[in-house]
């Protein structure tokens, strides 16, 4: 048994638009409300509706689980090592090593309410885009592991 | 009886529960130095507009390590519990 064909067009349409919502809540993390987690969590949306609307075996490219599983290893690795790479610089364990250096994400912000510059807060939106493909690959894992339960239970192939 | 018995103990702790809560103080200490150094030092220290971000990763950043930590626990539970109903890949 398989869903309707408007289910499965609808979900084919709509899942770039999850996606791009996602990005924006992960990228924009340090200037508008929301962050690597929540972001994460609506591009996981985006997995699960497609897990949905299809069956496992159908999903070919990058929604598989050895994908997945590099996601989520790799977010944590990056933040880890984006943490670690402080202490190379002559900082603490999460010191904010990028911020007010001029370099990449290094532009200084004024005191106050600003518009925001998105080349600003040093690692934090490297650790919100890390923390964003965990949580992608993590709870798009545990969706996986169990629709992949529901299909040899026969009760949907 | 047994229901009678069931009910006397809900009510009787929903009773402790609701006595507890009303005498929390709630929202005390109303203020604190540490809110104030965030909102006033956070911008230029962290060059992040949005302060709730900036107090989770980076001010707490170790907390938000713990959490990532979590969930990673929680998947690589959910994979060993699942592990033999998959088959291939």
């Amino acid at each position: 048994m398989q869903l309707s064909r408007i289910v499965r067009t609808a979900a084919d349409i709509l899942y770039p638009f999850i996606l791009i919502f996602g990005l924006y809540i992960v990228i924009h993390g340090h200037l508008t409300p929301g962050g690597g987690f929540q972001g994460g969590a609506v591009i996981a949306t985006g997995s699960v509706l497609l897990l949905v609307a299809f069956r496992y075996s159908e999903l070919t490219g990058d929604l598989r689980k050895g994908w997945m599983k590099i996601f989520e290893s790799g977010g944590l690795l990056l933040f880890i090592g984006t943490a670690l790479a402080a202490l190379l610089v002559g900082g603490v364990f999460f010191f904010n090593w990028l911020a007010n250096t001029g370099s990449l994400f290094g532009i200084p912000v004024a005191f106050g309410p600003n518009p925001g510059e998105i080349y600003t807060a040093g690692v934090i939106p490297v650790m919100n885009l890390a923390v964003g493909i965990e949580v992608w690959g993590g709870l798009s894992l545990i969706v996986m592991y169990m629709m992949g339960d529901l299909e040899e239970g026969g009760e949907r192939s | 009886m047994k229901r009678i018995v069931a009910a006397v103990i809900a009510i009787f702790l929903l009773g402790v529960f609701m006595l507890i809560a009303v005498q929390l103080p709630f929202g005390r200490p109303s203020y604190s130095d540490m809110d104030d150094y965030f909102l006033r030092h956070g911008q230029e220290e962290t060059g992040a507009n949005n302060i709730c971000t900036a107090v989770v990763f980076d001010y707490r950043g170790f907390d938000t390590l713990g959490e990532a930590s979590v969930l990673f626990s929680a998947v690589v539970t959910t994979g060993l519990i699942f592990r033999r109903l998959e088959r291939g890949d």
